[in-house]
């Protein structure tokens, strides 16, 4: 590598170097103050990603770096504009809830933004091993982050959990990596797509792809490889909940997008079954499943798992129409997630007890008008009806699914978006419909803007889906 | 023409009622008034809006008026707005009864005025969305959110079990429209539009008719209601508030003969052509079937809610009978059976204001105290049997006329149904208000007061208007009806000549 190439890679790069060296910064900087830096770093951690975000959107073009490993692309770049939004909402959010929620150490957002570039290098991977490398990056993040309330066993049980189920994923992934690389001899996603085109598909390659598949599903919590999903996100404090719930399932979708579409492009028929079995097993799963749940963060679990069977929906079709849906999914999904968590940390009594239950929510409508209409917007939009946004999501994968002929896969997917509808009506129905058992604390201001923003994304996506239909269809013209 | 977007501002005028409402405080017998007095001008100004509309209209002109269209979600779904002979005359009638509605819940609703008042008007807006949509996806957009403020209606300000009706209208509803959605998928690839006036041209192949009419005709049934997907009526109109009722009876049951009529029948004629027994067998159960039900039924709303039922088989019938009298029939039928089963509910939220329950059982004699409010409710019992010189009679005779030149073992059973429609409504009547004043409950009730003929007494004018000289709504729909009905007849002429010049 000539100094040449290596400055323009680094150029490249100045977002994930930007997150890299604040992060170690922060460290630092936590590490040789006084006892109460939290607030101070995570005030910083903003600042670093928003500074990471503008120079992301002002000043990086398209291009590979380091010799092929890493791409970055309009798909990448919209990709990794959601994960930093993600990234940073939830850092707002924190700021008020870190003391009651026992997170209140400088360790927490300093691992937030290691976990944020491990999910901006996973977007731009373009090779096998730059992928495993960023992925891990990321998962080791959170599975710390995840545990980071020491003190409670619940929080200690979702860290292990997540920890001894991810390290598995994380061995099927490599594993599969290396029966790819075994039987094309390439790791780089375009010579692997060559080399397929080139020589044809062989068993042990489908082999590769299957555990690769396997394992990204993992991140992505589809079924069958979702039990972490519900544990793990009941048992994390809230604000780290709300961020597995957003940034890294965009990344990991991101990622899985590139593997399949770039990589195993000539092989569509093969990944295309074993995408279509996700997605079905994912809807129909986080349908039912979803409805006999009390814990709203659980409830939020299931619907996570079914919400990527439907992105998953637009990732089948495999077409062009598909990419652009999966891209504007991820970005409703993740809007819907974020204001749906600002409304459970709202959720804290009077003395200051967070509650979780779906029960505690009664009669919200007259205690709280303001967040109960947010969150009914949410809900509903969550349940797919229009006009609100979720509607559109779903519309745009299925109508790619449509067209690709799936038409099994559509239909199943939109009934088991009724029976979706039944739980997420639930919710609606004890905020509206029961009497008032108790009221919460006052909400505090970030967590108020950042649902009341959400509500009004979802409200107004009848007057700003033009422009972002316009961003994703370009971001998808990527790959075709 | 006009050159200012009138559709628009009929559409969504109720939403700056909306706006002022989210304004006013509802914590003083002052707020209240101005929340009731805000929603009462914002519906009546809209009223005289549509009203503007129609007059606007040029009857002569078959095809899509005041088109309004632009770019919106891209990959071909735009923002297209326009009416013709079929819509234009939904928009008046969607208007009409909403200023009725506020009228109705003026003291019946005592909890949260502003937000009932708000999901109202929320509501108006979704309904006339769906009558000047000219863009397939606009139109479920509208058709669908109708279900929200619908669901927060009935479950918030409905009655004891209102919970359970709530979660039956709403997932009833919602599992019959997401597989419409489907098929509209399915139709924007292979016509590559979802604009309705491109789709209106386009031939769809025979094979695929038959899924999508089957695809529409899941949603539409259910809406409708046609038996035996009716199930989620009864508990909808009887545990929803009056005005809910109203809105329900009378607006969005006829969402569903619109989608028959808009979509259906000219973009699947050979499909429907095909399903035509079917929807026939269907509408003759459910005419005599839910007539049947509707004489057993204790309690006023639920009777009335089945003869809903029974009411919309006329217009299934004369839709699917493809000639001029039927579509025409149906057309009327719509209108006149939102105006009459409206005012029924009216009547109904009258003496339930005054006695707090709905069971038939509980009166008996009230004309004897109640003169005023007897003859008002005998006009709508009349238009409801289909009396000549009502409103009803005129629908129901042409929807039969139609049904009789496309087949008449179906007119036969049909016409069974209005004998049987006389003896639930006439029984009905007879048990509510005729008879000894007896019961010691119903000694003190007091007749119609200001407000409530101010409510019933444009409505039975109306009724016998309309019965009287239904012109002025033929001279609307004429044109339009007769487009549908040759370009019906010309496509299953086309198909059987391939047909012919095949063998």
């Amino acid at each position: 590598m000539t100094a040449e190439t290596l400055i323009a890679s680094l150029q490249l790069s100045v977002p994930e170097l930007i997150l890299a060296i604040g992060a170690l910064v922060l460290l630092m900087v936590g590490v040789f103050s006084s006892e109460r830096s939290a607030s101070t770093v995570t005030g910083l951690s903003v600042a670093v990603l928003i500074i990471a975000g503008l120079w992301l959107v002002l000043k990086i073009g398209n291009g590979e770096a380091y010799a092929g490993a890493f791409l970055s692309d309009p798909f990448a770049k919209f990709m990794k504009v959601l994960a930093l939004i993600g990234s940073i909402t939830v850092m707002v959010m924190t700021v008020g809830h870190a003391r009651s929620a026992q997170i209140d150490r400088f360790e927490f957002p300093v691992l937030l933004l290691l976990a944020t570039l491990g999910m901006l290098l996973m977007i731009s991977a373009n090779d096998l091993i730059s992928l495993y490398l960023s992925l891990e990056l990321q998962s080791l993040s959170l599975y710390v982050v995840a545990a980071i309330n020491r003190d409670s066993i619940r929080s200690t049980e979702a860290g292990l959990k997540y920890f001894v189920l991810g390290a598995l994923s994380s061995g099927m992934l490599l594993y599969g990596m290396s029966l790819v690389y075994g039987f094309t001899g390439h790791t780089g996603f375009e010579e692997i797509a060559a080399a397929l085109t080139a020589e044809g598909r062989s068993l042990g390659l489908i082999f590769g792809l299957v555990f690769i598949l396997a394992g990204l599903a993992f991140k992505i919590s589809a079924v069958p490889f979702h039990m972490w999903t519900p544990d793990v996100y009941e048992g994390a404090p809230t604000p780290v909940t709300a961020f597995f719930a957003g940034a890294p399932k965009v990344a990991a979708m991101a990622m899985l997008v590139r593997i399949v579409i770039d990589a195993f492009e000539p092989v569509v028929a093969d990944w295309q079954q074993i995408v279509v079995f996700i997605s079905i097993a994912s809807m129909l799963l986080g349908s039912f499943a979803a409805i006999g749940q009390r814990n709203i963060k659980r409830l939020m679990a299931y619907s996570s798992i079914g919400h990527m069977g439907y992105a998953l929906v637009g990732l089948a079709a495999g077409s062009m129409a598909g990419v652009r849906g999966v891209i504007l999914y991820m970005l409703i999904y993740m809007v819907m997630t974020l204001g749906t968590f600002a409304c459970i940390l709202a959720m804290r009594r009077r003395d200051g007890e967070h509650v979780e239950g779906i029960d505690d929510l009664a009669g919200l409508s007259q205690t709280n008008p303001f967040m109960a209409t947010v969150l009914t917007i949410l809900m509903f939009s969550l349940a797919g009806i229009p006009p609100l946004a979720g509607f559109f999501a779903k519309y745009f994968v299925f109508v790619a699914a449509i067209e690709a002929q799936l038409y099994a896969l559509a239909i199943i997917g939109v009934l088991a978006s009724v029976v979706g509808a039944y739980y997420y009506l639930r919710v609606i129905k004890v905020m509206w419909f029961d009497e008032a058992k108790g009221e919460f604390a006052r909400t505090a201001g970030e967590l108020r803007l950042v649902f009341g923003l959400s509500g009004l994304f979802v409200l107004g996506y009848v007057l700003i889906g033009g422009p972002l239909g316009n961003a994703a269809e370009a971001a998808a013209r990527t790959f075709f | 023409m006009t050159d200012w977007p009138v559709l628009s501002a009929v559409t969504f005028m109720p939403l700056v009622g909306v706006l002022l409402l989210l304004l006013t405080r509802e914590d003083s017998a002052y707020g209240r008034r101005n929340i009731l007095n805000v929603s009462l001008l914002t519906t009546i100004f809209t009223f005289l809006v549509s009203l503007y509309v129609w007059y606007q209209f040029d009857p002569s002109n078959p095809g899509f008026q005041m088109v309004e269209k632009h770019g919106w979600l891209g990959t071909g779904i735009s923002y297209h707005l326009g009416i013709d002979g079929i819509s234009v005359l939904f928009l008046p009638l969607t208007a009409l009864l909403m200023p009725f509605c506020v009228l109705a819940s003026w003291v019946t609703i005592e909890k949260r005025l502003k937000e009932y008042m708000i999901a109202f008007l929320i509501l108006e807006t979704l309904m006339l969305g769906v009558f000047v949509s000219l863009d397939i996806v606009l139109f479920y957009v509208f058709f669908e959110a109708g279900l929200i403020p619908m669901f927060i209606i009935i479950g918030v300000w409905g009655g004891r079990d209102r919970v359970y009706a709530s979660y039956k209208f709403f997932l009833y509803t919602l599992l019959g429209s997401v597989l419409m959605l489907l098929a509209i998928m399915a139709m924007y690839w292979q016509a590559g539009t979802t604009d309705i006036t491109e789709l209106l041209k386009y031939n769809f192949p025979r094979e695929m008719q038959t899924w999508l009419w089957l695809a529409f005709f899941a949603s539409f049934a259910v809406k409708m209601p046609m038996w035996p997907v009716h199930t989620w009526l009864p508990d909808a109109h009887v545990q929803a508030p009056t005005a809910g009722s109203v809105i329900l009876a009378g607006i969005l049951l006829k969402l569903g003969g619109y989608g028959f009529l808009r979509f259906s029948l000219p973009m699947f004629p050979l499909a429907s052509d095909f399903f035509a027994p079917l929807v026939y067998t269907l509408s003759i159960i459910a005419i005599i079937y839910t007539s049947l039900v509707a004489m057993m039924q204790t309690d006023i709303k639920k009777l009335i809610a089945y003869s809903s039922v029974a009411h919309m088989g006329y217009v299934t019938m004369g839709t699917f009978a493809a000639n001029i009298q039927g579509v025409q029939g149906a057309i009327f039928q719509m209108l006149s059976h939102g105006i009459v089963s409206g005012a029924l509910f009216l009547c109904v939220g009258v003496v339930y204001d005054r006695l707090h329950t709905r069971e038939i059982a509980a009166y008996g004699g009230l004309v004897n105290n109640m003169p005023k409010y007897a003859v008002a409710f005998m006009v709508f019992t009349m238009a409801n049997v289909g009396l000549p010189g009502t409103s009803g009679f005129v629908g129901e005779v042409l929807t039969l006329v139609g049904a009789f030149r496309a087949n008449t073992w179906v007119a036969l059973f049909a016409t069974t149904g209005v004998i049987l429609s006389a003896a639930y409504a006439l029984w009905l009547y007879r048990r509510v208000i005729f008879g000894a004043l007896e019961k010691e409950s119903l000694k003190a009730l007091l007749d119609l007061s200001t407000r409530e003929k101010v409510i019933l007494y444009p409505l039975v004018i109306l009724t016998i208007f309309f019965g009287v000289y239904p012109a002025p709504v033929f001279d609307a729909t004429a044109a339009s009806v007769d487009l549908l009905v040759n370009n019906y007849a010309a496509a299953l002429q086309a198909a059987q000549d391939v047909a012919l010049s095949v063998q």
